[in-house]
C-alpha cells in the first residue's frame, strides 16, 4: 500500500466574518486513497475543500500538495497543478449548454470525453441542452464529469448525493469508485452508505477540528464511536442508505 | 409620417450609442461586479483623442474621421485596461471602495480633459455625405443616423459572435454567472476581466466618436451624459446581458425621441425625453426589476 501523500494540511483557519470555522485543521491524505470528510452539519467540511482551493481566505496554515507549498498561491493556478473539483451547490452554468460547461472545463485540450460519456451517457445525448434545464441528478453528472474531465492528481468532491434519488445515489457512488482508480479523492459526504462504500480513510472534524482521523473500516466497525462522532449508526453497504 | 420616421430613425441612432456604451457597462458589471462610474471617461478621452489626432492629420473628413476613431479606440481600450490594472485589481473583493474610486477617477478624468483641451465644445471631422440627407418616406434623415445604426449592428453582431463562438467568449459567459467556479475549473479570469474593460473601454470610445459624428461637437461634458443613460439601458436590459442592452437601448433611444418630441409639443415642456426614460425605468424596475435578460451574457 502506497503512503505518499498527495495533500497535506496543517494548522488551517479560516474566518468568515465574525465566525471562526476552521480551527486549526490537520490532516494528511494518501495518494491514491478516497478519504472521506465527516462530522455534522457546520462543522467546517465544505469550508475545508474551498479553502484547500483558496475559495476562501485562509487567516492561517500551509496547504501541500504533492509536495510544493500552495498556500499562497490563486485558485486558478492550484487547480492548474491538478485538482478536479465537484462543489456542494453543482454549480453548472445553467446558461451554457452541457458540451459547453465541459468545453469550459477542459484544460490543455486533452478532455476525457471518451470516459465522461462512458459514465454517464446522458451527458452526450444531452450535449446541447441548457444545463439549467438539467434535472438535478443530471447537472451533479455533468458536475462530477467535469471534474473527471481533466486528467487530475486530486480530486475534491463535495456531497455528491445530496438530495439525489436513491437509485442516482447508486450511480453517483459507482462513478466514485471510477474516479478513485483514476486520482486521489477527498469525499465530504453525509450519506454513510457511500462513504462505507468508497472510502478507506476518514477525517472526522466537529466545531472546525479534527476530531478523529484513520481508516474507514475501523470507525465503521465501532458503531458507538460512529454514534459519538456523527451522531448518527452506521448506514447499510449498499450505497443507497 | 414624415416626422415619426425622422424620429424614429433619429432614436434608433441615439439608442445605438446608448448600446456601445451600456454594452461595457453591461459585461464589466456582469462579469466582475464593479459599478464603473469611470465609463463615461473612456467615452470623452475617446472622442478628444479622435478629435486631437483628426487635427493633425491631412486628408479628407473621411480619413481624419478613420485615423481618429482608430486612434480614439486604442485610446479608450488603453485607458480602460489601465484602469482596471491599477486601480480596480486590488479592489476586487471591496465593492465600496471599489465604487468610490470610480467616482475618484471619473470627477478627475473630467477635470483632466478641461485641463487640457478647455470647456468650449470642439468641431469634429464630420464628411459631407454624412450631413446630407436621405429622403424616406417624406422624412429627410442625416446620414450619420445610418452609420451609426450599422455601426451598432456590426458591434452587436461581433460581441455575440465573441460570446458564442470563442473560448474567452465561454469564459465571460460562464463568469457572468458563477465567476468563483470559473476560477475553480483552472481559469484566470482576471484576463478575462481586463480584457472585458478594454473592450468595454474601446466601445464606449467608440460611442463618443460617434456623439461627435451626431452631434457635430464634442465637449468635456459628453461621457456623463451618456453614462446616465447608459446606465439606464444596462438596468432595463438586465446586467450582463449583450441582447438585452441592444434592446433596452433601442426603447430608450426611441421614447426619449418620441416624448421630446410630441409631449413635449403637447405640454410645451422640453424635459420631457428625460422624464419619459426615467417613466421607462421605473416601469421596468416595478415590473421586472431584474431587466429584460438577467445575469446571462449573450
Amino acid at each position: 500500500m502506497s503512503t505518499e501523500i498527495a495533500l497535506e494540511v496543517t494548522d488551517l483557519h479560516v474566518r468568515i466574518g465574525e465566525s471562526h470555522v476552521l480551527q486549526g485543521i490537520s490532516l494528511s491524505v494518501v495518494k491514491g486513497r478516497v478519504t472521506a470528510l465527516l462530522g455534522r452539519n457546520g462543522v467546517g467540511k465544505t469550508t475545508t475543500l474551498r479553502a484547500l482551493l483558496g475559495l476562501v481566505p485562509r487567516s492561517r496554515g500551509q496547504v501541500i500538495l504533492d509536495g510544493v507549498d500552495v498556500t499562497r498561491a490563486p485558485t486558478h493556478a492550484i487547480v492548474r497543478r491538478g485538482i478536479g473539483y465537484v462543489p456542494e451547490d453543482r454549480d453548472v452554468f445553467a446558461g451554457l449548454t452541457v458540451e459547453e460547461n465541459l468545453r469550459l472545463a477542459e484544460r490543455a485540450g486533452t478532455g476525457r470525453y471518451d470516459l465522461v460519456y462512458q459514465l454517464f451517457p446522458e451527458l452526450r445525448e444531452r450535449g446541447r441542452q441548457r444545463a439549467g434545464t438539467l434535472s438535478g441528478g443530471q447537472q451533479q453528472m455533468l458536475a462530477i464529469a467535469r471534474a473527471l474531465l481533466n486528467d487530475n492528481r486530486l480530486l475534491l468532491v463535495d456531497e455528491p448525493t445530496k438530495g439525489l434519488a436513491p437509485l442516482l445515489v447508486s450511480e453517483v457512488a459507482a462513478a466514485l469508485e471510477r474516479a478513485s482508480e483514476l486520482a486521489t479523492v477527498v469525499l465530504v459526504e453525509q450519506n454513510l452508505g457511500v462513504v462505507q462504500r468508497v472510502a478507506e480513510d476518514v477525517v472526522v472534524l466537529d466545531g472546525g477540528r479534527v476530531v478523529h482521523a484513520g481508516p474507514a473500516q475501523k470507525l465503521f466497525a465501532d458503531p458507538a464511536r460512529v454514534r459519538q462522532l456523527l451522531g448518527v449508526h452506521g448506514a447499510s453497504r449498499d450505497g443507497a442508505a | 409620417m414624415s416626422t415619426f420616421v425622422l424620429l424614429t430613425i433619429t432614436g434608433l441612432g441615439l439608442g445605438a450609442m446608448y448600446f456601445l456604451v451600456a454594452s461595457g457597462l453591461s459585461l464589466i458589471y456582469g462579469l466582475m461586479g464593479v459599478l464603473n462610474f469611470a465609463h463615461g471617461a473612456f467615452i470623452t478621452f475617446g472622442a478628444y483623442a479622435a478629435w486631437w489626432l483628426s487635427t493633425k492629420v491631412s486628408g479628407s473628413f473621411e480619413v481624419q474621421l478613420l485615423v481618429g476613431a482608430a486612434f480614439g479606440l486604442l485610446v479608450g481600450a488603453a485607458l480602460a485596461a489601465l484602469v482596471e490594472l491599477v486601480f480596480i485589481r486590488p479592489l476586487y473583493r471591496r465593492p465600496v471602495e471599489q465604487v468610490l474610486v470610480t467616482v475618484g477617477l471619473a470627477l478627475s478624468l473630467g477635470a483632466l480633459v478641461y485641463g487640457i483641451w478647455g470647456a468650449d465644445a470642439k468641431f469634429f471631422p464630420v464628411p459631407d455625405w454624412m450631413l446630407d440627407t436621405t429622403t424616406i418616406l417624406g422624412a429627410n434623415i442625416p446620414n450619420d443616423r445610418f452609420v451609426e445604426i450599422a455601426v451598432a449592428i456590426v458591434v452587436l453582431l461581433g460581441l455575440v459572435g465573441l460570446l458564442r463562438f470563442t473560448r474567452v467568449g465561454l469564459v465571460i459567459r460562464a463568469g457572468v454567472e458563477n465567476r468563483a467556479m470559473v476560477t475553480a475549473l483552472g481559469i484566470d479570469v482576471r484576463k478575462a476581466f481586463t480584457l472585458v474593460f478594454a473592450l468595454g473601454g474601446s466601445l464606449a470610445a467608440l460611442a463618443g466618436v460617434l456623439s461627435g459624428v451626431y452631434y457635430g461637437t464634442i465637449d468635456p461634458a459628453r461621457g456623463t451624459s451618456l453614462l446616465i443613460f447608459a446606465f439606464i439601458v444596462v438596468v432595463i436590459g438586465g446586467f450582463g446581458s449583450i441582447g438585452g442592452s441592444a434592446v433596452a437601448a433601442v426603447a430608450v433611444g426611441l421614447v426619449q425621441q418620441y416624448a421630446n418630441f410630441y409631449v413635449a409639443d403637447w405640454l410645451d415642456w422640453s424635459g420631457a425625453g428625460d422624464v419619459a426614460v426615467m417613466l421607462l425605468l421605473a416601469s421596468v424596475l416595478l415590473l421586472r426589476p431584474e431587466g429584460l435578460a438577467p445575469k446571462v451574457a449573450h
